[in-house]
């Protein structure tokens, strides 16, 4: 749903890192997704187009890396992985958790074409 | 850290960091959320509050759970007791703002047209066009939304999801990130249980704790006055919690879990 204000904030983002780098253009921008950050990468992917139109990152490939959803804990110590609506401990199945990853939305890197082509 | 540049370099990732990917072309590793903006406008929306020692409180819920009929009992209870200000979030009209000013209590509509959730940006405009002095409460009726209003940080200390017994007790498990963020969820129009024979507030209950959440469950009518005594002394037990941060300089985040943000930009 609001997917093209993230989108947005992502061009602004990526715009910040290729002025700091004296950089021409983004070639790839890779963004780290947990399902539950709520947002859905699909409807990302279709609005960053929109959103990078005309910019220095229009021919960008979006990479969308998503991110497993992974439980620590609290009672009995494990890590394990979870399921969206399910956030227990995969080997005690007490509730008691703790999310360590899958709620991320993170621009992790981007590449930059340093030189005119 | 690189102050200079804001990438989030640190020993520990350096080496991803300016690796040349080809003749003429360099991979930047940058680790940074991206509502970062949101977050730190939102940052300073809690600096506003904490200097006045308001408790700020996001009411999260699907389109008419019974938000504002909540509010406008509970400033009804509160109304001799704390000053209270709320600020309305709705899609194209005052109607909400209007029935809380009808309690005499000040009220300032964000009218968001297309938008679906509030955002800190939006909230600091507001509190802007208020008057802030004095006020213990301050209560923010977020757009009726369960998707995404839970990503965005407004600067609250607490988030309360409004549950109502129409809506079906499985919601908790069908929208997991809203009912993660909640500080304490609220099941709504308890009168109505009677006539209904599909909604247990019990199973409502462990769906949330299926997300790892241990906020409180409070069970209520606001129409009917039922169960409100339970969650007005939470709201004075708040207060009262908010009050001993401010006084140690200390500030709390609402329940949407930035910690695991900054553990992946740790250890990402
Ligand atoms: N039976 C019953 N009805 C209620 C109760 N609380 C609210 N309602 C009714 O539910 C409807 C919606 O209530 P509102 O308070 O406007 O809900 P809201 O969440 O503020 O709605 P939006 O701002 O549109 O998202 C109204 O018709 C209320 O009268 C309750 O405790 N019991
Ligand atoms: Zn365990
Ligand atoms: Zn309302
Ligand atoms: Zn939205
Ligand atoms: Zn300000």
């Amino acid at each position: 749903m609001h997917e093209l204000a993230v989108a947005q904030a992502l061009v602004e983002q990526v715009e910040d890192v290729i002025r700091q780098h004296h950089a021409v253009s983004a070639s790839l921008i890779r963004v780290r997704i947990g399902p539950l950050a709520g947002v859905v990468p699909e409807l990302l992917g279709s609005a960053f187009p929109l959103a990078a139109a005309g910019s220095r990152m229009e021919h960008a490939v979006l990479d969308l890396v998503t991110a497993p959803i992974k439980v620590r804990c609290q009672t009995c110590g494990a890590e394990t992985e979870a399921a969206m609506n399910r956030l227990v401990c995969g080997a005690c199945g007490d509730w008691h958790t703790q999310v360590i990853s899958g709620d991320e939305l993170l621009l992790e890197s981007v590449e930059l074409e340093t030189v005119p082509t | 850290m690189c102050d200079t540049c804001g990438c989030n370099l640190t020993p520990g990732n350096r080496h991803l960091a300016f690796k040349p990917v080809a003749k003429g072309a360099t991979a930047v590793s940058v680790l940074k959320g991206l509502l970062q903006k949101n977050d730190d406008q939102a940052g300073h929306n809690r600096e506003h509050f904490d200097r006045r020692g308001i408790l700020a409180i996001n009411l999260m819920s699907s389109p008419g759970s019974g938000k504002t009929a909540l509010l406008e009992a509970t400033l009804t209870a509160l109304k001799d007791e704390f000053t209270c200000a709320v600020i309305e979030g709705d899609l194209e009209t005052e109607n909400d703002a209007e029935r809380i000013r009808a309690k005499g209590v000040q009220a300032h509509q964000i009218v968001t047209g297309t938008a679906c959730h509030l955002d800190a940006h939006l909230v600091h405009d507001a509190l802007h066009h208020m008057n802030l002095d004095g006020v213990d409460i301050l209560f923010i009726e977020n757009v009726g939304n369960l998707v995404c209003p839970a990503s965005f940080d407004l600067g609250q200390h607490l988030n309360v999801t409004l549950l109502s017994t129409t809506e079906g007790d499985d919601k908790p498990a069908k929208y997991p990130v809203m009912f993660r963020a909640a500080d304490a969820m609220l099941i709504t129009k308890t009168d109505l249980l009677a006539v209904l024979d599909d909604f247990e507030p019990a199973k409502a209950e462990s769906h949330l704790r299926d997300l790892a959440n241990p906020a409180p469950v409070m069970r209520l009518s606001a129409r009917k006055d039922l169960g409100m005594d339970a969650w007005l002394a939470w709201l004075r037990n708040e207060l009262a919690a908010q009050r001993a941060r401010v006084a140690l300089g200390q500030s709390r985040r609402p329940a949407i879990q930035p910690d695991g943000q900054t553990y992946h930009a740790a250890t990402a």
